[in-house]
């Protein structure tokens, strides 16, 4: 009996020791779990950086990929010569410059992008061996980007001599099907190049990719912006909105006129968006409340980050407290100080066609081995909602009425219905404007989505509309 | 050929490290050595065949036969110490000695690729710290009265690490070794052995709160002298013993809360005075943005890790070599290269193993000093290998000590083994403790079967 109760009462001999066991082997499986973690979810971003000698190992083993277009034509890829010197070859030249980037110099595009895939190789062990026995590198898998070669050089074609971008992509999905930034460079010779590429201070910055680095003012595509918060103050009797349209707009000692003096007439929120006029939405701007402004521009993400992979820009719009009449009525048109890049304003359109919700911008689809094999494939992923479906439909009807009645007339009765906005967004005092288009089509079911910026080229109507009817057209296959 | 062998070694050598760390838990299954018999013979032969395979896949990458001589007076060398130890200690933890082995193995490897020269000096060392170490667990056993120096150990301690500082000052850097006959001794890797037994003699015969004070003062005299040394590493794994041991002996979480809110107070006393842990901090928080120096290691080690991925590089496939101080600081992050992360991670766990099996006999044992002694042992070691692993991954700032066993370092490998060693001799006492207990039992029963008569 006695026994039986010793063997019972099994006494804890010490506390401590089994909290402080516990304790640290807990520890260890946090801070084990968090390697694991930690270096499978960034192997990528750490084997890019540059002070990483892993990649000449890489590259020592190696050939780089190719970068396909989406239908399997060649973007890039290398060529070994005899001597088994290696040399990047980009068959199209400048059309892709600054999309597929470049790898020697640094790295840009895509190819910074998908370096990790590129130089990699996940070709059979068997078919190492045989690489091996005959003394070659191993081929590096290869790229599918989302890039289509027409609709790329259609849009290099129809930027011409200009500076400024283009952008275009699909709302469903966030593939980015072309994008042009000019002035370039020639990615085949740009080792040779690239000390004068630096030493080039003029405002051509070749190789800046203004697509995504690029900072406007945004002009008048801005009115979409200012349209969101309005919406948002006003949800159910936005189309009570009524104002009359002098050619100017007056709060005190503070005016705003209209593009080239134009006067609109009577107008309500539809037209006022259609015609571009600005003292309707300076008196919009000056109208709606702080908060709804604020909850605007942060949804739609500026001062934000954006979910993008490559090398971008900070769009800026800020809306303070306290903020002067006059300043409040310079962002409501999109002018003054606020800046937003050719990309970000493509992000925008995609989530109005999107019924608000934005995909995040993707670039290659697939990574496959030489062997055809797929190693990686990418997901279309939504980013978020920017807005709720409700404001995306309106703002969708807006942007319809400017292809109907207003400044992007040009895009009238085609064989297929386009919606967008135009902007002519003054850089100085002398009224000279960068001409801005931000827009879709088919306009009750978007297939793709064109942002345009030319520089210093005069207003949106005239010059930037007519580069997105050239795109459109391409996408449509209409001769 | 060759790319066939390298690339099979590989996830063999990650299986054979699974079965070896499942068998290293699956042993706490048994509380007997004896019903362990079978797992400890198990784990000696995936110990010889994941040195073999790795043996093998450096031969293919290099076909120096050098190495075939070197990797055969090694499994001598730890066949003989498991051997002899069995045979000289019957009664010690044979799970404590085969986990030592094998990470020592594991160490070995890496280093014979990192720098030969140094692998076979480390082995040397290994082999003559063995030596000497096959006569603590005796020492331990007989000589209790080793309990009685207290304060000497504490006075001792000071002074050698008072020195080190002073010889620090002369120079004007952070010294934190001597070097005597060529050969380089770091002091507070020994003075941390004296330290264990000074806490566990003061804290033991503490009987009221004035007398933990003395014995608190005087810790935080050693862990003072280490910060200013710039030791920071050994500052933090003495304080966490001290920690560790006043929470056993008193078995009141109230002194650990104190302790740890000092502890929290110094640190962030000791980031606004020193520059140099304002720099550590900063790096650990984002070590790429200055990646050109004071980033600079972290992020080399952190390529290191995640450019292996599950199954690593292969030995001799990476670049460990581009992390400085890799062999000391950042062995971790060369097998996670080279031997891939599962590897790595199962290697840790093989520690984790280690440190449970010394305080589950460090909470069996009877006697209060000897158990806060063997307890101060687990915690210093796990601790330690916190430090490292967890600073070269980035989990915690890096403070810069050597991974026990398994980095190179004459003074680490000794004096690990040292505290490895006092364990096992504490476990006999243990062990005879329970025959005691046993025979008290019988003549008990004895006793009464007599009065029964």
């Amino acid at each position: 009996m006695r026994d039986k109760k010793n063997t019972r009462k099994k006494k804890i001999r010490s506390y401590p020791i089994i909290v402080l066991s516990v304790f640290y082997g807990a520890l260890f499986v946090a801070m084990l779990s968090y390697i694991c973690f930690y270096s499978y979810n960034n192997r990528q971003t750490l084997m890019n950086n540059s002070f990483n000698t892993r990649q000449q190992i890489l590259l020592s083993q190696n050939i780089r990929g190719k970068i396909l277009s989406r239908d399997g034509e060649t973007l890039a890829y290398t060529e070994v010569s005899e001597d088994g010197t290696e040399k990047r070859v980009y068959p199209y030249g400048k059309e892709f410059a600054h999309v597929v980037g470049y790898s020697t110099n640094g790295k840009a595009g895509i190819e910074a992008l998908t370096n990790y895939y590129l130089i990699n190789s996940g070709i059979d062990l068997t078919q190492k061996v045989k690489l091996d026995a005959s003394g070659t590198k191993y081929p590096g898998d290869s790229v599918i980007s989302t890039l289509d070669v027409n609709l790329q050089e259609v849009a290099y074609n129809a930027l011409s001599a200009r500076k400024g971008a283009i952008i275009v992509t699909n709302p469903k999905t966030g593939e980015v099907l072309a994008l042009v930034s000019k002035p370039d460079f020639d990615p085949n010779t740009i080792a040779e190049e690239w000390d004068s590429l630096l030493a080039d201070t003029s405002t051509d910055a070749k190789l800046l990719n203004r697509a995504t680095q690029g900072l406007y003012p945004p002009g008048s595509t801005f009115k979409i912006v200012t349209s969101l918060a309005y919406l948002k103050d006003h949800p159910s009797d936005y189309s009570n909105y009524k104002y009359t349209c002098s050619g100017s707009f007056k709060v005190g000692e503070d005016s705003i006129s209209c593009y080239h003096g134009q006067v609109h007439g009577s107008l309500d929120l539809f037209t006022s968006f259609a015609e571009s006029c600005n003292s309707s939405f300076a008196n919009i701007g000056v109208g709606v409340s702080e908060s709804s402004f604020n909850s605007a521009l942060d949804d739609l993400m500026f001062g934000k980050e954006l979910p993008l992979d490559v090398l971008y820009s900070k769009s800026s719009a800020t809306y303070t407290e306290g903020m002067s009449t006059a300043d409040i009525m310079q962002l409501a048109i999109g002018q003054g100080t606020t800046s937003v890049t050719p990309i970000h304003m493509n992000m925008i359109t995609c989530a109005i066609a999107n019924e608000g919700n934005l995909m995040k911008p993707c670039f290659f689809t697939q990574v496959k081995t030489e062997e055809g094999k797929v190693v990686e494939s990418t997901s279309f992923e939504k980013y978020k909602r920017l807005m709720s479906a409700d404001e995306a439909a309106v703002l969708r009807q807006m942007m319809e009425q400017v292809v109907l009645t207003g400044t992007a007339s040009k895009l009238k009765g085609l064989s297929y219905s386009a919606a967008g906005k135009t902007g002519s967004a003054e850089f100085n005092s002398q009224s000279d404007s960068h001409a801005w288009f931000t827009g879709y089509a088919p306009a009750d079911d978007p297939e793709i989505c064109v942002t345009i910026i030319v520089e210093n080229a005069g207003s949106g109507g005239s010059y930037a509309v007519p580069i997105a009817k050239r795109i459109f057209d391409a996408y449509f296959g209409v001769e | 050929m060759e790319l066939y062998v390298t690339e099979i070694s590989k996830y063999v050598i990650a299986f054979l490290m699974f079965l070896y760390t499942l068998e290293s838990f699956v042993a706490f299954r048994w509380k007997t050595e004896n019903k362990r018999k079978g797992l400890y013979i198990r784990q000696v032969i995936l110990m010889f065949a994941i040195q073999i395979a790795c043996f093998v896949q450096i031969m293919a990458r290099t076909g120096k036969p050098v190495y075939l001589f070197f990797f055969a007076f090694q499994i001598i060398a730890f066949s003989s110490v498991i051997l002899l130890f069995y045979v000289i200690y019957p009664d010690g933890n044979r799970l404590i000695i085969n986990n030592s082995c094998m990470l020592m193995m594991i160490g070995l490897i890496m280093l014979t690729r990192l720098s030969y020269d140094r692998a076979v000096k480390q082995f040397f060392i290994i082999v003559a710290s063995f030596i000497v170490g096959f006569i603590v667990p005796e020492i331990i056993f007989r000589f209790e009265f080793l309990k009685r120096f207290t304060w000497i150990y504490a006075a001792l301690g000071v002074v050698a690490i008072g020195v080190v500082l002073l010889m620090g000052a002369v120079t004007n850097g952070s010294k934190i070794s001597y070097t005597v006959a060529g050969i380089t001794l770091q002091p507070s890797e020994f003075v941390k052995i004296l330290f264990l037994f000074f806490m566990a003699g003061a804290l033991d015969n503490a009987e009221n709160i004035w007398q933990l004070f003395i014995a608190s003062v005087v810790a935080a005299l050693h862990v003072i002298i280490l910060v200013l040394s710039k030791d920071l590493g050994s500052a933090l794994i003495f304080f966490v013993i001290y920690l560790a041991l006043i929470y056993i002996s008193t078995e009141n979480i109230g002194y650990l809360a104190i302790g740890l809110s000092f502890g929290a107070l110094a640190s962030v006393i000791a980031y606004k005075l020193f520059s140099h842990i304002q720099v550590r901090v900063q790096a650990w928080l984002d070590p790429f943005t200055d990646i050109e120096s004071t980033g600079y290691q972290l992020s080399q080690s952190l390529f290191g890790i995640s450019s292996g991925g599950w199954f690593g590089l292969g030995l001799y496939g990476g670049s460990p070599k581009s992390i400085p101080f890799v062999e000391q600081d950042f062995i971790f992050s060369a097998i996670a290269e080279e031997m891939g992360v599962i590897f790595a991670v199962l290697m840790a766990l093989v520690c984790v193993s280690t440190f449970i099996e010394i305080m589950r006999l460090g909470y069996f044992l009877r006697d209060t000093y000897y158990r806060l002694v063997v307890c101060g042992i687990g915690v210093a070691y796990i601790f330690q290998t916190f430090l490292t692993i967890g600073g070269g991954a980035k989990f915690i700032p890096l403070t810069g000590v050597t991974l026990p066993f398994v980095s190179y370092g004459g003074s680490s490998v000794l004096v690990t083994i040292m505290m490895i060693m006092i364990a096992q001799g504490i476990f006999m006492i243990r062990t005879d403790e329970r025959y005691e207990a046993i025979e008290r039992m019988k003549r008990r029963r004895e006793n009464e079967r007599q009065k029964e008569y």
